[in-house]
């Protein structure tokens, strides 16, 4: 039982920043904007939040910078993409390059230190209860607030007015400049929004996941965040099922590559041999499951031409200068 | 406070078409020097380390072309692409697999000598390229996926592919158990051009490349289908031209490009295979590409600039002790004026003050006029 335990855990802990970043960049593309640039703005996320953390000897403080820098990136985004209407797709690359080539440059003088890590969640009483207890109320402050942000933003997207503008935005933004509505202020805000949550997401992984700097840590997380997106076909709740899926794919990979085969020597052949055959298979491959899947996943999940049209923000990566 | 707002051009405006690459270099250089500035380095100093002095030796100017290449020839077939609105920002993978496939003969086969060899290693760099870039194009054909994410991931699997293949069944048996392969021969090697320094004839293959592709686009009837489908996919449809046969068409070349590019850095620069074989040329290709105006002939120019930040990232590592990763962030930096100097071809700017004038007051300023 405990091993299942420790699976499922780990497991969140993979899922958490995928399902932040996702979140976030769900926000953007509801209100019409695609920002390629997550994977960047989490890496920035992510050295910040070490280097504040390591700096100050606070977690907590490391990942208010990182929040605070991934907001910034956003808006240099938000800036070029919204102000001066550039081309959305390549913005989001330059951000993307640039964050990686910062990042590593920041980060050359914190290569090896020992990180701070954000403490668990420890209630007494209620975390010690048998297989429910550290599910529950044992994991770090940030899986809580990645659930929070679900809840969160399925009520703002489809229970406020506000959410209701957004979306109406991300579907015509003409329209909703007809109405008065300030299409770019609406906008800057979804972006910053993303902003925050990749800056989150990148302090999760070197905070909590593994709390050290390691140049492109973020591995793709952020490219897989915006697949995720596009599989939830763009609703919170379904981001939260693909964000699991992925966290286990990606756990599932390494803890077939750490497994033990002896240790399965006495179980039954239907055990041991599907084992042994994974096992057999070169690590690399394992390493690429994530990719490959995410790459299946997105076939599947497009497949329906007529679906995907009717999912998609309509007015997504279109460029939008208000008539004067 | 000011506000920014954009005002339509009636036409697009020549000058800044051709200015804007110059403004945005000049752009860059200025925050390069803030940047190096903050780090606590003479901006005068660091810029000439970085920018002039690679350019002050003949041998040097060889290494320029050899980190030019790659990026030309990438860079001129993503702007074909790019122009038809098509993304492949997978050219990374294509360059990875095209080495892998190039490199067939010479490592499974290392005493083949003939003069057939390294036509024949590139014509497959070519074709692997191609196929691997062949993916995302059918699954966006057939399957409607998006392909920015799916040429990214395949960056992800192919960069595994090679260090799976350099590790394991290709590693050179008598290489110390490092994960390269045998040294290919010198039949299986690009040719260099002139004594005086390294540069190989993947130079020229870039030139030609650009040409080539520069008469395709300009000269073409398939350069017209593939601007008309890019800035207008219906009034495409009315011309006969099809939206998937342009993505296979576009995916295929750029790949064949990327991976013709990875077979000659290979069997050029590198001589064998081994687990990194580029530093992020399909990445920074996208940029040329960019700073190119998408224009095979302005790519050139920007591939060599690109070149540049790559020997000058050398350079300032080692004369100014910077980190090696600045020419990542002089890369980033530079797509990102490029791309906001372009705004400047199609609008003009204007600032506006706060508090814009009350409705009743306008017809009463323009009355004054």
């Amino acid at each position: 039982m405990d091993i299942w335990v420790s699976i499922l855990l780990t497991i969140a802990t993979a899922a958490t920043p995928l399902l932040i970043a996702a979140i976030g960049e769900l926000v953007a593309e509801r209100a019409g904007v695609l920002n390629l640039g997550v994977e960047g703005m989490m890496i920035m996320g992510a050295v910040g939040g070490f280097g504040a953390g390591y700096l100050t000897g606070s977690p907590w403080i490391g990942v208010l910078a990182a929040i605070v820098i991934g907001v910034l990136f956003s808006l240099l985004f938000a800036f070029m993409t919204l102000t001066l209407a550039t081309n959305q797709v390549a913005t989001g690359l330059s951000l993307t390059i640039l964050g990686l080539g910062l990042s590593g440059m920041l980060g050359t003088s914190f290569v090896g230190l020992p990180g701070q890590r954000l403490p668990n969640l420890d209630i007494p009483g209620l975390t010690s209860l048998p297989v429910v207890g550290r599910l529950l109320f044992g994991q770090d402050p940030i899986f809580y607030l990645s659930i929070a942000l679900v809840i969160a933003v399925t009520w703002f997207l489809f229970r406020s007015r506000t959410g209701l503008t957004m979306r109406a935005i991300g579907d015509s933004h003409t329209s909703a400049h007809a109405l008065g509505i300030s299409v770019i202020g609406y906008r800057y805000l979804a972006v910053m929004f993303g902003g925050a949550c990749a800056g989150l997401a990148g302090a999760h992984l070197s905070l909590v996941y593994t709390p050290q700097w390691v140049e492109n840590m973020s591995a793709g997380r952020g490219w897989i965040a915006l697949a995720l997106v596009v599989f939830a076909s763009w609703r919170p709740w379904r981001v939260l099922a693909g964000a699991y899926i992925f966290g286990a794919i990606w756990i599932g990979q390494l803890h077939v590559q750490a497994i033990d085969l002896s240790s399965f020597a006495s179980s039954s052949w239907f055990i041991y041999q599907p084992i042994a055959l994974i096992k057999s298979l070169p690590s690399q491959f394992l390493s690429s499951l994530p990719y490959l899947a995410t790459i299946v996943v997105l076939v599947l999940i497009s497949r329906n031409k007529r679906l995907t049209m009717m999912n998609t923000p309509a007015s997504l990566a279109q460029p939008f200068v208000p008539e004067r | 406070m000011m506000r920014i707002e954009l005002v339509k051009r009636p036409q697009r405006s020549a000058l800044f078409s051709m200015l804007s690459p110059f403004i945005a270099f000049a752009l860059t250089l200025i925050a390069g020097a803030i940047m190096f500035a903050m780090l606590g380095v003479n901006p005068a100093k660091a810029l000439y380390a970085y920018f002039i002095s690679p350019l002050t030796e003949v041998w040097q100017l060889h290494e320029l072309a050899i980190k030019a290449a790659p990026l030309i020839m990438i860079a001129v077939g993503l702007s074909v692409c790019f122009r038809a609105n098509i993304w492949n920002i997978g050219a990374e993978g294509q360059f990875t697999i095209g080495a892998i496939a190039g490199s067939l003969l010479p490592v499974l086969y290392p005493d083949l000598q003939g003069a057939y060899l390294l036509p024949l290693m590139l014509l497959m760099g070519m074709i692997g390229g191609a196929a691997y870039a062949s993916v995302p194009a059918l699954l966006k054909a057939r399957f409607n996926t998006n392909e920015i994410l799916t040429s990214l991931m395949l960056v992800y699997v192919s960069q595994l592919f090679l260090d799976w293949v350099v590790r394991g069944p290709w590693r050179d048996p008598m290489g110390y158990n490092f994960p390269q392969t045998v040294q290919f021969s010198s039949a299986a090697r690009l040719p260099e051009l002139l004594d005086s320094g390294r540069a190989n004839l993947g130079f020229i293959f870039s030139i030609v490349a650009a040409v080539l592709v520069w008469l395709m686009m300009s000269r073409m009837l398939k350069g017209f289908e593939v601007r008309v489908l890019g800035s207008s996919p219906r009034a495409g449809r009315f011309a006969g031209f099809s939206i998937r046969r342009m993505a296979f068409f576009a995916f295929m070349l750029s790949g064949a490009l990327a991976g013709l590019a990875g077979i000659s850095e290979v069997s050029g620069a590198i001589g064998r295979l081994q687990p990194v074989i580029s530093p992020g040329y399909g990445f920074a290709a996208i940029i040329v590409a960019f700073l190119g105006r998408l224009n095979p002939l302005g790519i050139i120019a920007a591939g060599l600039v690109l070149g540049l930040t790559y020997l000058g990232g050398e350079a300032a590592q080692s004369s100014l002790g910077v980190s090696d990763k600045l020419a990542r962030v002089f890369q980033g930096m530079l797509l990102f004026f490029v791309l906001g100097c372009d705004t400047l071809i199609h609008y003009r700017i204007r600032f506006v003050g706060r508090k814009a004038p009350a409705p009743e007051m306008v017809p009463a300023q323009e009355g004054a006029h």
